[in-house]
């Protein structure tokens, strides 16, 4: 699927993706306009808390929409090539799950109770590769391999795996079809430390081993930290900060992440986390000019209008204060 | 001399009286083969001995299936023990009668649950579900059941009380589920909580709130707080001494600081190498971790139940015998024959 004569161009670049839910309240704007690129076996990090729309970010990536689904708009260019022109048939075939695949929220519970879990982790190669079963099989053998989990598991059912056991089967469906592109949506938000830690593990190793990319979609400052190359933070349906990870953890620019950042609590910090007041504003309602301002320490006059997203050496932050 | 300055004195002093006392206390659930037939024993809790003190904080730290929930159980009067026991102030809790049941669980200890979203009945709106431990307890005033109602509102700064009493949960965000959770395990005024992963299902950047509030909870109410949680990081802000359980045992016990500064155990080790902090450098290196998953509980591994994991493990003793607590620093207890 990698095709190497689009080495120079940024695997992925969203240009102005919008994605309304419509609600009895008036249309509910989960992602309002964001813009971000990602280059090859690259890992971006989009952080937030509940509610700002990340998830629903990942869905109109892949354009899994629900019934109440309403504007949905925007440019989504896949090595060069805008999928948002593709129809439901040709992104069903060579987009979904071909070209990028998704490890969504609580995947380890929602694999089916009862199907093998090998039969389970073949169905992608099947429906997307047109491979049969036997040569299927085979491949469900490389990815259970890569992501660690014992090759005798393929006959047995979810039931009998550990919930980390279980989300590495759920990353080795998104891995089966050799997609470029893998969404992660809090991939470890309910497991152990320990078993965290070695789903990083695997998916490091993954990256670097089969030079991956992966959008890692989470709350959990602390453990995005392990993947992220990249970091976009999203706050009411808008991306507010863009930055490297080097630069992002050691000193990041918009006053939410700094509250973010702030927030963690550390093993061997002397200093006390700070908590943000108040909440974010509902996405129905939103307020005008900055969506931060009400809770912002740094708010001024200038922040009653909608602030620009500044771009300087390489970062980007949506606030008056580096205008 | 404040009632707090006084509190801090006698903390220096040690001199705090042991509220809940745990003796070698074992929780074996019976396994049955096709209900009849007996097959083994899942040995949840195996010889856990510790004392809480007044107005102390411990925390009780281990992953999934190392018996810590059914030791919370047992603590909660929910399950017996299977031997040993658990001694509130004088009273053993396995000679109380319903009455005595009855009053324990009003009166004395209070339950902050894991999981906002499923600990508050969701036709129920707030006023209810705080008024219903009243009403259990045998407050039979209505006036006094909404003044204590709107004190504990006002103690979990959900304020003002008005704007939530006619809620229902789901109208709340999980920060403030959990408050009304905290809310209702304290309004009886027990003398200890015992808190499950209470913020293991918000988001990062709430649970530094929820936190300090039982901190300050805690202070003001003169209460003990046994703090049950998989995350290391929080635990510094929150307590006073960590117990590490580990497949149905305790294989650490200490100071906060002295647990983080100096980790013994090589499974608590293995805990604070597997805790993130953000740092960008996370990304470029692998964490070295034990190998496999903890053992099931029906047939732990001979000797030192970590032994099959650990790095350091002596074959011919660890695998052997079951390592008693050694004390390599004052206050510092460790289960592990590398400190003999």
């Amino acid at each position: 699927m990698y095709n190497p004569m689009t080495q120079n161009q940024k695997l992925l670049r969203i240009e102005d993706l919008v994605l309304y839910f419509n609600s009895l309240q008036g249309p509910v704007q989960a992602v309002d306009g964001v813009d971000f690129a990602l280059d090859s076996n690259r890992a971006v990090v989009i952080l937030g808390e509940s509610g700002c729309g990340k998830s629903s970010l990942a869905k109109a990536i892949l354009r899994l929409l629900p019934r109440n689904a309403g504007t949905y708009s925007g440019h989504i260019y896949l090595d060069g090539r805008d999928i948002m022109a593709l129809n439901e048939e040709e992104f069903r075939q060579n987009i979904r799950w071909a070209a990028i695949s998704m490890v969504p929220q609580a995947a380890m519970n929602a694999l089916n109770p009862v199907i093998r879990v090998g039969d389970q982790v073949a169905e992608p190669a099947i429906v997307h590769l047109g491979v049969d079963k036997a040569e299927a099989i085979t491949l469900v053998k490389k990815m259970f391999q890569h992501v660690g989990v014992p090759e005798d598991f393929i006959s047995r059912y979810p039931f009998e795996l550990s919930g980390g056991m279980r989300q590495r089967v759920a990353i080795a469906m998104a891995l089966v079809t050799s997609p470029n592109l893998i969404i992660l949506d809090e991939p470890t938000s309910a497991l152990d430390v320990l078993t965290q830690a070695n789903i990083f593990n695997v998916l490091k190793r993954l990256k670097k081993e089969l030079g991956i990319s992966f959008i890692l979609i989470t709350h959990d400052i602390a453990t995005s930290s392990e993947l992220a190359d990249d970091v976009a933070v999203m706050y009411a349906g808008q991306i507010v900060e863009v930055s490297d990870a080097h630069r992002f953890f050691s000193g990041p620019q918009h006053p939410y992440s700094k509250k973010l950042l702030a927030s963690v609590p550390r093993l061997h910090g002397d200093q006390e986390p700070e908590f943000i007041t108040g909440r974010p504003p509902s996405l129905i309602n939103l307020p005008k000019g900055c969506r931060f301002a009400d809770r912002c320490p740094a708010r001024f006059e200038k922040c009653t209008e909608e602030p620009p997203m500044v771009e300087t050496d390489g970062r980007k932050v949506k606030c008056w204060l580096y205008s | 001399m404040s009632a707090s300055q006084a509190i801090d004195i006698e903390k220096q002093e040690g001199s705090r009286k042991v509220l809940l006392s745990i003796d070698d206390l074992h929780v074996w659930f019976e396994l049955r083969r096709f209900g009849f037939g007996h097959a083994g024993y899942v040995k949840a809790v195996d010889g856990v001995s510790f004392d809480v003190h007044e107005s102390e904080t411990i925390a009780v730290v281990g992953e999934s299936g190392c018996g810590k929930s059914s030791l919370m159980k047992a603590i909660l009067g929910l399950h017996k023990p299977t031997d040993g026991s658990i001694v509130f102030e004088d009273k053993d809790l396995s000679k109380l009668d319903e009455k005595g049941m009855h009053w324990y669980h009003s009166h004395v200890v209070g339950y902050v649950q894991q999981d906002p979203y499923g600990a508050l009945p969701p036709f129920m709106n707030i006023q209810k579900i705080l008024e219903e431990p009243l009403i259990v307890g045998g407050i039979k005033d209505k006036e006094e059941r909404l003044q204590r109602i709107h004190k504990s509102m006002e103690e979990v700064k959900l304020t003002p009380a008005s704007d939530f009493l006619q809620k229902y949960p789901h109208m709340l965000s999980g920060g403030q589920q959990q408050r009304v959770v905290i809310a209702r395990a304290m309004i009886m005024g027990p003398r200890f909580l015992v808190a499950d992963e209470p913020v293991s299902m918000l988001d990062a950047s709430v649970r530094v709130e929820i936190l300090k509030l039982l901190r300050g909870l805690q202070e003001t109410h003169n209460l003990s707080v046994i703090y049950i949680t998989h995350d290391l990081s929080t635990v510094s802000y929150f307590s006073e001494r960590i117990f590490v359980m580990y497949a149905g045992n305790l294989i650490e016990k200490a100071k906060v600081r002295q647990v983080l500064d100096n980790p013994l155990h090589p499974y608590t080790v293995a805990l604070l190498t597997g805790t993130s902090e953000p740092d960008s450098k996370n990304a470029e290196t692998f964490k070295e971790l034990p190998p496999g998953e903890p053992p099931s509980l029906v047939n732990p591994p001979t000797g030192c139940r970590f032994h099959p994991r650990c790095s350091k493990a002596m074959m011919g003793i660890c695998d052997v015998k079951s390592p008693p607590d050694f004390e390599p620093e004052p206050g510092h207890l460790v289960a592990c024959w590398l400190y003999e």
